[in-house]
């Protein structure tokens, strides 16, 4: 690649013209990814152009350029954030000092395995939309998917850049597993278990960006405090992008949400499956499964491997800067929930730790307030049609499957249960094969312009001021 | 993350630098094939703190001027073919290591000093077996602990029959440590003393004297005052016409080390040492000779000092000491070598050709033992192979030395005319000219019982091998390329340097030295392992431990509990 193609090929403001080893290791890389996008990307609509927002700088007007673009030819950059000048690291036993600008050899695998986990879910969640296209409600759906699709691709790419550049030939070993293992396979799985589950229908899909996608969000932002300054910026660049992965999830279930009022009021009725429809019970049951599955993502209530992270100054906590404390959190405390007494006497109960040894409690805990705010959202979005029923969050002790509740059976009401008091009522608190059944009835895609399935209101607006009818994606 | 408060207390420089007429504690006298070595330590010259070396006993200093004399003997005095170890005081041979020096000394230099003693102990063995100048110890009164020791390391032991004069190990009775220079090693395995005296004599204070040391094997011979000398004499007249040394041949002068240190390099003619205290590392760089080398040993003793085979290894023995004394933070020792590999062949190869001469004998023993130091040092010892250098048969011995090696493959691709790839070449000098302590060449002990690696690492021997022949020979560990190189070697010292030195040390040791066991071994391994447990326990190092209470007059208070 002439060093003039390589900026406009790959996007980026990591001076890759002038960094021959890195250019060197993404021009292995890149066929690599292009080969896994075309086995394991979307899997229909490949070539269609669709309009899609690139970055190309990381200035207000660069980073979201709109056009019409076949996925294979999509600019994947890199980018990270203008670094802050004279920035310091903000907590651990390295606070007060300069950031890195390279990886300190003492903490090279822990910042390794980070970068790994983080960059393995990108392309995982990729892998498990993959068939939503065929689908898709509307072709403005459709693109909000092909857009999250790429811009996890771009995360994958912004993962690599950071492998590639700063851990020698390990890294580049790594940055080629991250296309190896794939979501679901049974000898090669993807890291996190919520990784490896297809998303089989929109709904889901909704489910996901708002709920897993805000566990990425708070992942990054912890990551974005890391004393590695190239991590940093870069996820600090991520989360621009990943605001809108949770916008498609929080506006897909208010269009939900609005769609089952219409036809709950339209026909007065609440069961709105014989007019193709999602019941409000239905999709409680959808919000109690993302939610309880994406609570695990965040990892035991204790962790001496997060207190390392912390203590290291690799991995902060969410808007570290902006707390009021000694950012070392050896020698204050908080409650974690714990489970007393054994059998039929067992209760949920709390003990106190070290706030650092509760750092994934404690960003659990930031998560599940931004939580709130889509249901309270929701739940506005039904008052003002007038239907009394409220969307809760189960209790977070609710259908765990990591931590100290994974033993455990409790009631989206926080009630600790007997395995045959669970079995009695959890179809009326997962989505049962009923309920899948149904929803996966209802998804026929949509590509005439404009239209949208009729389980989902139309959005607000359209993106980037073009109007909701425009064709998103040309067929 | 380098440690800010061991460079804040400087220390004096400990020099191993030293020659006859800077010597405080020994004198040394010819008479043809035989040389006597006289013991008088000067109490007042201690190297270090406010001790007195009284009744011969010694500090590092001591040892510092011994191995100076051993060295000196080897290559100044082709001639000697026995020397005579005597104590130059009054009814003293030598009272061992010195008590308050050892109690007053952190357990570093504890450990430190006792490493180099030991090493001077072989050198004397070594210069027995293989150098054919045979030690003997007339040991003229009494010998305690370390003063046995160093009579254990030659090869026989005249004591003085005098009803006063004993032999004994009393470190355990009243110090509650152990003989820390192979001392319980050579009772057994050397002079194979039965193992249940070997215990009666090494818990019993006051040691053995005269015909029981002798019954038991602790001694070789007893005579009494007025027929000792004669004694003596008679047995260095028997053991000097078994030697093979020259008889009217010249020595070599040992002229004094050029060394300059300037901050943080040390440089001497043809090695220089570089220290990074933020990744705690000393690079070391050895240059290749730039003029061709003698290629018979009398060339060789005309080249004499300046020789680049002989100057090179004193130089690296000096730089090893150096920084294992005075660089004890200094964690990681990384090997390169500049210059050409064709020249190094050439330089090396009298030592294959002339194998015979006396001299070219004692510059590959001087290898082997140097190669041995780098061997136990409480390093990490890693090797870089770059272009331009030269890793070939001696040199080659440090990459096989190496805990870890890199090779870049390929060369410098940005460079405008870019060197040739590195290349590293074996050759007959790998297949056991430099033994290790257990025996076996580095190559045999890199590939201990695995006899198709070993053929197929021995069939490359005088063949360049680039990095990827070299990686399929299993003779370097990685071989990053042009794009990765800096990086994998920054990250690895950086992770190095962030691990505990101390498990390090113990992991090291424990994968330096596969095979078989020698006595070298057990006393850098076993030995020195339990010592320095030893010396940490409150048994010995506590309040109420036996090195704080001797002297005191009252007891110490043991914990009864077995460990
Ligand atoms: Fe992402
Ligand atoms: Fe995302």
């Amino acid at each position: 690649m002439a060093l003039v193609d390589i900026n406009a090929k790959i996007p980026n403001n990591v001076d890759l013209a002038g960094d021959r080893r890195l250019q060197r290791a993404l021009e292995q890389w890149q066929p690599k990814f292009i080969r896994w996008w075309e086995d394991l990307g979307p899997s229909a609509f490949k070539r269609n152009p669709v309009f899609l927002r690139t970055a190309i700088d990381v200035g207000r007007d660069g980073w979201a350029n709109f056009d019409h673009v076949e996925m294979p030819d999509y600019r994947w950059g890199v980018f990270l954030a203008e670094p802050e000048p004279d920035r310091k690291i903000a907590f651990g036993d390295h606070k007060g000092t300069d950031v890195w600008q390279e990886v300190p050899g003492e903490y090279r695998s822990e910042l390794q395995r980070l970068i790994v986990v983080q960059g393995d879910t990108e392309p995982a969640s990729v892998e498990q939309q993959r068939h939503l296209s065929l689908t898709a409600p509307s072709l403005y759906d459709m693109r909000n998917l092909f857009q999250v699709n790429v811009e996890e691709g771009r995360h994958l790419w912004a993962m690599v850049y950071l492998l590639h550049r700063y851990f020698g030939r390990d890294g580049r070993d790594e940055a080629d597993e991250m296309l190896e293992r794939h979501s679901g396979d049974a000898d090669n799985p993807r890291i996190l278990g919520a990784f490896n589950e297809e998303t089989p229908d929109w709904l889901s899909f909704y489910m996901f960006t708002y709920f897993t996608d805000r566990d990425g969000k708070y992942q990054l932002a912890s990551l974005r405090e890391s004393a590695f300054d190239p991590l940093s910026r870069t996820c600090d660049f991520m989360l621009k992008e990943e605001a809108h992965h949770m916008f498609v999830g929080t506006s897909g279930v208010t269009r939900v949400v609005q769609r089952t009022a219409e036809l709950m009021n339209e026909h007065g009725t609440d069961d709105v499956h014989p007019h193709g429809g999602l019941n409000l019970d239905l999709l409680q049951k959808y919000i109690n499964f993302h939610y309880s599955v994406s609570l695990d993502l965040f990892g035991a209530e204790t962790s001496t491997n997060a207190a390392n992270y912390f203590a290291a100054g690799l991995k902060g906590r969410f808007q570290e800067e902006r707390r009021d404390d000694d950012h070392l959190l050896k020698t204050s405390y908080r409650d974690v929930p714990t489970v007393d007494g054994e059998g039929a006497d067992s209760r949920i109960a709390s003990r106190e730790v070290t706030q650092l040894s509760a750092l994934n409690e404690t960003l659990r805990d930031d998560y599940i307030e931004d939580c709130r705010k889509g249901l309270d959202r929701w739940n506005r979005t039904l008052a003002s049609a007038g239907i009394d029923f409220t969307f809760a969050l189960p209790h977070s002790a609710f259908n765990r499957e990591v931590g100290v509740f994974r033993d455990h059976k409790v009631s989206p009401d926080g009630r600790l249960l007997s395995n045959g008091q669970w079995n009695e009522s959890v179809e009326s608190w997962l989505p049962t094969a009923d309920d899948r059944a149904h929803v996966g009835s209802l998804m026929k895609g949509v590509t005439e312009p404009g239209v949208m399935a009729g389980w989902v209101a139309p959005p607000a607006q359209g993106i980037h001021q073009k109007p909701v009818e425009y064709d998103y994606v040309k067929l | 993350m380098s440690s800010a408060e061991a460079t804040a207390t400087p220390t004096p420089t400990i020099d191993f630098r030293t020659s006859p007429d800077r010597y405080h504690h020994w004198t040394t006298s010819y008479d043809g094939a035989i040389a006597t070595v006289h013991m008088a330590v000067s109490p007042d010259h201690g190297l270090m703190g406010d001790y007195e070396l009284k009744t011969n006993s010694y500090d590092l200093g001591v040892d510092i001027e011994l191995n100076d004399i051993v060295q000196r003997l080897r290559f100044e005095h082709p001639e000697v073919k026995v020397v005579v170890l005597t104590g130059g005081l009054d009814k003293i041979f030598c009272a061992g290591a010195n008590i308050q020096m050892l109690a007053g000394s952190t357990h570093g230099h504890k450990v430190n000093f006792c490493k180099f003693t030991n090493e001077t102990r072989n050198a004397i063995e070594d210069a027995t077996a293989n150098s054919r100048q045979t030690w003997l110890a007339a040991v003229n009164g009494t010998a305690a602990g370390g003063g046995y020791e160093l009579a254990l390391a030659c090869d026989e032991i005249i004591l003085i029959d005098d009803r006063a004069s004993a032999v004994s190990l009393p470190e355990l009775p009243l110090l509650a440590v152990l003989p820390g220079t192979g001392g319980l090693t050579r009772v057994v395995d050397k002079r194979l003393v039965r193992r249940d005296l070997a215990d009666a004599f090494a818990t019993k204070t006051e040691g053995v004297r005269g015909k029981t040391a002798m019954q038991w094997g602790l001694v070789d011979h007893v005579a009494p005052a007025s027929s000792f000398d004669d004694a003596v004499n008679e047995r260095a007249e028997a053991r000097a016409s078994g030697s093979d040394r020259p008889t009217n041949v010249a020595g070599i002068e040992l002229v004094p080390l050029r060394r300059s240190i300037d901050g943080d390099t040390v440089s001497y003619d043809n090695v220089i040492v570089a220290i990074d205290r933020a990744t705690g590392t000393a690079t070391f760089t050895i240059d290749a000779p730039s003029d061709p080398q003698p290629t018979t040993g009398d060339q060789l003793a005309a080249a004499g000092a300046d020789g680049w085979l002989l100057s090179t290894v004193r130089q690296l023995d000096d730089a090893v000491l150096h920084l294992r004394f005075n660089e004890t933070d200094v964690g990681t020792w990384m090997f390169t070598t500049v210059g050409s590999a064709d020249a190094v062949t050439q330089a090396e190869a009298v030592l294959g050709s002339d194998a015979e001469h006396w001299l070219v004998r004692e510059v590959r023993l001087f290898w082997a033992r140097t190669l041995k130091r780098i061997d136990v040092s409480a390093r990490t010892l890693m090797a870089g192979v770059e272009p331009g250098s030269c890793f070939t048969g001696t040199l080659a011995e440090l990459l096989l030395a190496a805990d870890r090696s890199f090779m870049l493959e390929g060369t410098w691709e940005d460079e405008d005319d870019p060197p040739p790839p590195a290349t590293i070449t074996l050759t007959e000098a790998n297949r056991g000219w430099y033994p290790m302590s257990n025996g076996l060449s580095r190559l045999e002990t890199r590939f201990w019982k695995r006899a198709d690696a070993y053929d197929r690492a021995a069939k490359t021997i005088g063949s360049a091998l680039t990095a990827t022949e070299a990686l399929d020979a299993e003779l370097i560990t990685f071989a990053p390329d042009d794009l990765d190189w800096h990086d994998e070697i920054r990250l690895a010292l950086e992770e190095r340097n962030s691990f505990s030195p101390d498990a390090l040390t113990g992991m090291e040791a424990n994968y330096r030295f596969p095979g078989p066991e020698t006595m070298e071994t057990k006393i850098f391994s076993r030995l020195t392992a339990w010592q320095n447990w030893i010396f940490q326990r409150p048994n010995a190092a506590g309040p109420d431990g036996a090195l704080r209470r001797f002297g005191t007059g009252s007891r110490p208070d043991y914990d009864p509990n077995r460990v």
